[in-house]
């Protein structure tokens, strides 16, 4: 019974990590349809971004650097890949908003290579080591149970962030904006909203979260390589698709249920099958509910 | 254009062994390594204790007054490219031994030129059981990749006194498979048990749930005979997990690395290793004092190895020059013909073959009948993230 809540505990944190990174891939996709496949890329920047404003701000110190230090490396990771983000939309992504859909999704795949060589050049191949910026602790559950105060950091961040994000989509003008644009992008334009503002500002937000999710799993698994967001990537994506993607809280529920199944895979059965069981939800997912847990069925306009 | 270049070719095939014919009265060795690229640490170290041994076999007067040279070169830690360098060394160079490469893949490459040529070829430090079963010409001065497991169950076993112990494994990783294998071969034999055997995959970033799986069965350690960056985080995960008992492992852990990820959570652990710098015997501590006073800094496994699979060829070669001094002068050249110089390489191979009990930096050397080196292993215990020499295991 211990191992099994302890099990629990560490799929629960390890999946509030694949919900944050979902939580961008699926505001993306409400507003613009398009499969962000560079945003595990943006995700790895974020994390270099972290590593590399540790050692400007010289907080490379034992035993943690207080909650003033913390923020600012947040911060540097957070504005330095959103406004990363708005580069790759206006680079990228706009020039080709006109064409087909699979137009956009190959531009994707083609900028998230690109990230992930440019990160090979720039930061080099072999694998960087995050300092502890926040000092491990354990934290004693009842039942002999443990999780680290890492952990909770990452579901509270998770949670806070989602709540945040409904907030701004449900209870301000800008998201007010975005549902306008999510619900028929040329209709909105019509009536006023200035779209690519929009367009531009969810991207931004959308990589703001990648790269504090990155700094958040440098944390608790402190190794960074250029190669990191791939798989992190697919999983979020998945986790996405699972939760219904373009929902906000079911991207949240997906990636809690994606972690919860990797850990009792990985600790019951073999880690082998750690990367099939994503897969395999997926397929599930489409065959039983296309429109994802907490999605709904939308039928087609006439 | 193309008969002009074909002339050169044939000129320089034709005059090319002449012109190394000519130059004689050297005894020339062939060492290949990375010296750039990914793994230049490794080339680097090795090519040090190569040039450090051979140094001091010339400034002893060489091997019977002739003199050793050294032609290296640099493979980029590349397969393609080290068996372009051996073939190289092996027809242009005419060699009369190679000495590398450190990574298994690369000495795949090279070893089956120095067969088909009949060049002794010692590599110093490719673990990999493959890399000798080429051919009879192809030796290493180091262990084999399961003798550290079985290094490791004995150590626990008898030294730490533990009789539950649980295995994580990298199933990606053929080394940590077969360190993992023979752990648990040797520790069931000697009485002990295997609790839990779990894995992961090189790369994985949370060992989380396998560690939780292996805590539930109480171990008294855990072997985790992965690589250095994956052990780094294994270890902290393991501590957030409140698992306190020791990690074991190999090689692999032979890192400055391990420690500045592992931090505080690596104390207190145990790998196996080739040699320690903390080790007292007189051999290493002359070995270390030489290798300081040349290049300014601490030798690791890696440079001592090399510098044993040069002393090891040197004691031959004067070995060679006492009990077959025909055969000697046919190696150091002056316009032998092909087969007298294949005999006489193959006398030396008989040579190498036959070492017992050199006493090498990295241990007491003795050859086996498949060329692999049966010598003792080192463990070392990781204290306020620096390695101290625990002891010497005899296979």
């Amino acid at each position: 019974m211990q191992e099994f809540l302890q099990q629990l505990v560490n799929g629960v944190s390890w999946g509030g990590i694949y919900a944050l990174i979902a939580l961008g891939y699926t505001m993306v996709y409400g507003i613009l349809r398009l499969i962000n496949f560079a945003h595990g890329d943006v995700y790895m920047v974020g994390a270099y971004l972290a590593f590399y404003s540790v050692g400007w701000f010289g907080l490379a110190r034992e035993g943690g650097v207080g909650v003033a230090g913390v923020v600012l490396v947040f911060a540097v990771a957070m504005l330095g890949c959103a406004a990363l983000g708005i580069v790759i939309e206006r680079s990228a992504y706009k020039p080709v908003r006109r064409h087909s859909k699979l137009t956009a999704l190959i531009t994707a795949i083609g900028v998230s290579l690109l990230l992930e060589n440019a990160g090979i050049l720039i930061f080099g191949a072999d694998p960087k080591f995050f300092p502890q910026i926040i000092e491990s602790r354990t934290v004693r559950l009842p039942a002999g149970v443990v999780i680290t105060n890492h952990q909770i950091l990452i579901l509270c961040c998770s949670c806070f962030l989602m709540l945040l994000l409904q907030l701004v989509i449900y209870r301000t003008k800008v998201g007010k904006a975005m549902r306008a644009v999510s619900f028929n992008r040329d209709a909105a334009s019509l009536m006023g909203i200035a779209t690519d503002r929009i367009i531009i500002f969810t991207f931004a937000i959308g990589s703001a979260l990648a790269a504090a999710a990155a700094v958040l799993v440098a944390l608790t698994n402190p190794k960074i390589d250029p190669l990191m967001g791939l798989l992190p990537g697919i999983k979020a994506f998945v986790a996405a698709v699972l939760g219904g993607i373009g929902n906000v809280p079911g991207a949240v529920v997906g990636g809690l249920l994606m972690g919860v199944a990797e850990t009792l895979v990985a600790g019951y059965i073999s880690s082998t099958l750690r990367d099939a069981i994503a897969f395999s939800l997926l397929i599930v997912i489409l065959l039983v509910k296309p429109s994802g847990i907490l999605g709904k069925a939308v039928s087609e306009k006439v | 254009m193309k008969r002009l270049l074909g002339g050169f070719l044939l000129l320089g095939i034709v005059l090319g062994p002449l012109a190394c014919g000519q130059k004689g009265g050297d005894l020339v060795i062939g060492e290949y390594g990375s010296l750039t690229g990914p793994t230049a640490t490794f080339g680097k170290s090795t090519n040090k204790g190569i040039a450090l041994a051979i140094r001091h076999a010339n400034e002893a007067g060489g091997v019977g007054g002739t003199m050793l040279r050294v032609v290296t070169e640099d493979d980029q830690g590349k397969p393609e490219e080290a068996a372009t360098a051996v073939n190289k060394l092996v027809s242009q160079d005419q060699v009369i031994a190679v000495l590398g490469e450190v990574a298994s893949s690369n000495s795949l490459a090279g070893a089956p030129i120095c067969q088909k040529a009949g060049v002794p070829m010692i590599s110093p430090s490719s673990t990999n059981e493959k890399v000798t079963e080429v051919g009879d010409f192809i030796f290493r001065v180091c262990f084999i990749d399961p003798f550290q497991g079985a290094v490791m169950a004995k150590f626990a076993f008898q030294s730490l006194g533990l009789t539950r112990v649980g295995i994580l494994r990298d199933l990606r990783s053929d080394y940590s498979i077969g360190l993992a294998g023979v752990f648990r071969q040797t520790f069931e034999s000697l009485g002990g048990t295997i609790c839990a055997d779990e894995s992961y995959q090189q790369g994985d970033v949370d060992f989380r749930a396998p560690l939780t799986a292996i805590l539930a069965t109480r171990p008294q350690a855990i072997f985790a005979p992965g690589y250095y960056t994956d052990v780094g985080l294994i270890a902290r995960q393991a501590r957030d997990l409140g698992i306190t008992v020791p990690l074991l492992g190999g090689d692999g852990w032979d890192s400055p690395k391990l420690t500045e990820i592992g931090g505080k959570a690596i104390d207190g652990c145990f790998f196996s290793n080739h040699y320690s710098s903390d080790d007292q015997n007189p051999v290493v501590q002359e070995f270390i004092a030489n290798y300081r006073s040349a290049y300014d800094e601490v030798p690791d496994a890696i440079a001592a190895l090399g510098y044993d699979a040069a002393r090891l060829l040197v004691h031959v070669l004067t070995v060679m020059h006492t009990e077959d001094p025909d055969a000697f002068a046919v190696l150091v050249g002056g316009g032998a013909g092909r087969e007298k110089r294949q005999a006489a390489q193959r006398k030396l191979r008989d040579l190498i073959a036959s070492t017992r009990d050199f006493p090498g930096v990295t241990g007491s050397i003795t050859l086996d009948e498949r060329r692999n080196a049966l010598k003792p292993a080192v463990v070392l215990k990781i204290e306020n993230q620096k390695y101290t020499f625990v002891e010497r295991i005899a296979p």
